[in-house]
């Protein structure tokens, strides 16, 4: 009886040794993959910026904050930064509003609901590398149909991507245009959530279209402009293939964003003890997203 | 009355603002069924020609392009499954020691994505010997935080009872995957499969740092090969190529519009 017992016990404790085994072993194959292509490369690139950049027979040696100090004397990363923020601070918001207003319509009892989707939507599918290409016949200067739609209403050609002052802004149209249809998804099906019965209610009190959508819509589409701000923002500093396709970061360095400074130091200079610096300013603001994504959406989205 | 009117009125101005959105993409169709003559010029009576999608798929390897990409993206699909159903399943269903912190590990990687990592994971390949090959293009996607993260979220929803059924009958902790898991999560597998599938048919800067020949060449890297060697600026031959490479995917779009959309959200909602 007692023996019975003590068999039970060891085959359960067992059974549990197993779980913990066999459960490690069902993620093995993952945690390595991830260890060697996420977390060891994200430490070696934090520890590689203290290093110099190894040249022929001379290794890398540790050069303390060398590569930071001359990342801050550096115009061309200030470029690229301020030339990333105002990239974030302008489409991201631009890619919400557009998209918030092609999910309304579309979620709307409207003539050709279909056809107003497949517009939307369809350019989110397109690779990045064919829009950019299809955007660059677009921006031409002698006939891209921009310039003569231009010239038919009597301005002067532009020089899209050649001209400091409208590359940047010529690229995050390429930006908007791909992301507003794929967020507006998010908030069909978020629309597709909201009780009717407060349409309802709203309809009884008499209230106009502006205070429907500022008191009703808004508030509940806010959990998905906080998921979808959050990941246009986490996409917006890891733009690059419209930069390499369309103007290569120029002219003069007008349309360098950070993931194409780091291609570009880590690929054509080859100074790769700079191009770990410059990736680990990026990891950080990726972390800092990470941790505002932690406090603000865990808290608020709850309610879903 | 006035209601009617307000309703017309943003329906003109949800097509308008529809039109405008189509008109790059219209753009590119004109001219890639047209003669270069025609590009930019819009008459009705243009004729039509296929000319310019046959000059693009001789001018440069397309068809091996395609190969390379389809070989790819499905090589990197079905690794994901198998890596992520594995993981998912033990992180859902078992409490193991330090499982909870492996699964904060794993969402790391849905910030530090590997594009961020450029630098040291080609030096990885370099280690490896994978410079210039499909697996390594595809290797550090395949252990998908992602993928993991909704597998799991799938697994979690389906009652224990049935996977002790499954144990009774003396099914093994794989068997037990496969005949009960997997069918179960199916519609997952179809949305992360579209994603997957959609991501990678798109990827370009991890294939144009890693591949540099034809035979690994996927094709948003050939297109841009393409593009960027002077073709004396045939802008209706670029158009034709840009289209071509979207084209696979696109048809699936417009055949299985609702899958495409549902698997979106569904991938994205969490």
């Amino acid at each position: 009886m007692g023996r019975g017992k003590a068999r039970a016990v060891s085959s359960v404790r067992q059974r549990h040794l197993n779980i913990h085994i066999q459960g490690w072993l069902l993620a093995l194959p993952a945690v390595v993959l991830l260890a060697a292509f996420t977390h060891i490369p994200a430490i070696k690139t934090v520890i590689d910026s203290f290093y110099s950049t190894p040249h022929g027979v001379r290794p890398a040696r540790f050069i303390g904050l060398t590569q930071y100090q001359s990342l801050i004397a550096d115009p061309i990363f200030w470029r690229a930064f301020t030339n990333n923020l105002l990239y974030a601070l302008i489409t991201v918001p631009l890619a919400i509003g557009f998209a918030l207003v092609m999910a309304l319509w579309v979620n709307g009892r409207i003539s050709g609901r279909a056809g107003l989707r497949l517009a939307f939507f369809t350019p989110t599918i397109l690779p990045m590398v064919a829009a950019a290409n299809i955007w660059l016949f677009f921006y031409t200067q002698d006939y891209g149909l921009l310039n003569k739609i231009g010239r038919a209403l009597g301005f002067a050609s532009v020089n899209w991507l050649g001209d400091q002052a409208t590359a940047l802004p010529s690229l995050m149209a390429v930006t908007v245009w791909k992301e507003a249809g794929f967020f507006m998804i998010f908030y069909l099906a978020a629309l597709q959530q909201v009780p009717p019965d407060l349409y309802e209610a709203a309809r009884m009190e008499n209230a106009s279209r502006w205070q429907v959508f500022r008191r009703i819509t808004w508030p509940m589409v806010m959990p998905t402009t906080l998921f979808v701000g959050i990941n246009a923002l986490i996409n917006a500093f890891r733009v690059v293939d419209q930069v390499i396709a369309m103007t290569g970061g120029g002219p003069d360095n007008a349309t360098t964003l950070l993931l194409f400074y780091i291609y570009q130091v880590a690929f054509s200079f080859w100074d790769l003890g700079y191009a770990a610096a410059l990736s680990t300013v990026l990891l950080t603001g990726l972390a800092a997203v990470a941790l505002a994504q932690f406090f603000l959406i865990d808290r608020k989205v709850h309610y879903r | 009355m006035k209601a009617n009117r307000i309703i017309s009125l943003s329906t003109i101005a949800a097509w308008a603002f529809a039109l405008l959105w189509a008109l790059p993409l219209i753009y590119a169709l004109w001219a890639a069924f047209h003669p270069a003559a025609y590009a930019t010029r819009f008459e009705v009576t243009a004729p039509l020609t296929f000319d310019n999608f046959r000059h693009a798929w001789v001018a440069a390897p397309f068809p091996r392009y395609f190969l390379n990409t389809v070989m790819l993206v499905l090589g990197i699909m079905l690794a994901q499954f198998v890596i992520c159903t594995l993981a998912a399943f033990g992180l859902a269903r078992w409490k193991f020691y330090g499982a909870d912190i492996l699964f904060a590990l794993i969402l790391i990687q849905l910030m530090v994505t590997p594009d961020v990592l450029i630098l040291e994971n080609y030096r990885t390949l370099q280690h490896l010997n994978l410079i210039d090959t499909l697996t390594g293009v595809g290797i550090p996607y395949v252990a998908s935080a992602f993928g993991i993260f909704l597998l799991r979220q799938a697994f979690k929803t389906i009652p224990k009872e049935l996977d002790d059924a499954a144990r009774m009958e003396g099914a093994s902790t794989l068997q037990t995957i496969w005949r009960v898991y997997l069918p179960l999560a199916k519609p997952i597998y179809v949305a992360y499969g579209l994603v997957s599938v959609s991501y990678h048919w798109n990827n370009f800067l991890w294939p144009l740092i890693v591949t540099n020949s034809v035979e690994t060449r996927p094709l948003t890297v050939g297109l841009q090969t393409f593009a960027s060697v002077d073709q004396g600026i045939d802008w209706s031959v670029i158009c034709a190529a840009a289209l071509m490479t979207s084209a696979p995917l696109m048809i699936a779009f417009l055949v299985f519009q609702r899958a495409f959309i549902q698997s979106f959200v569904r991938a994205g909602i969490r």
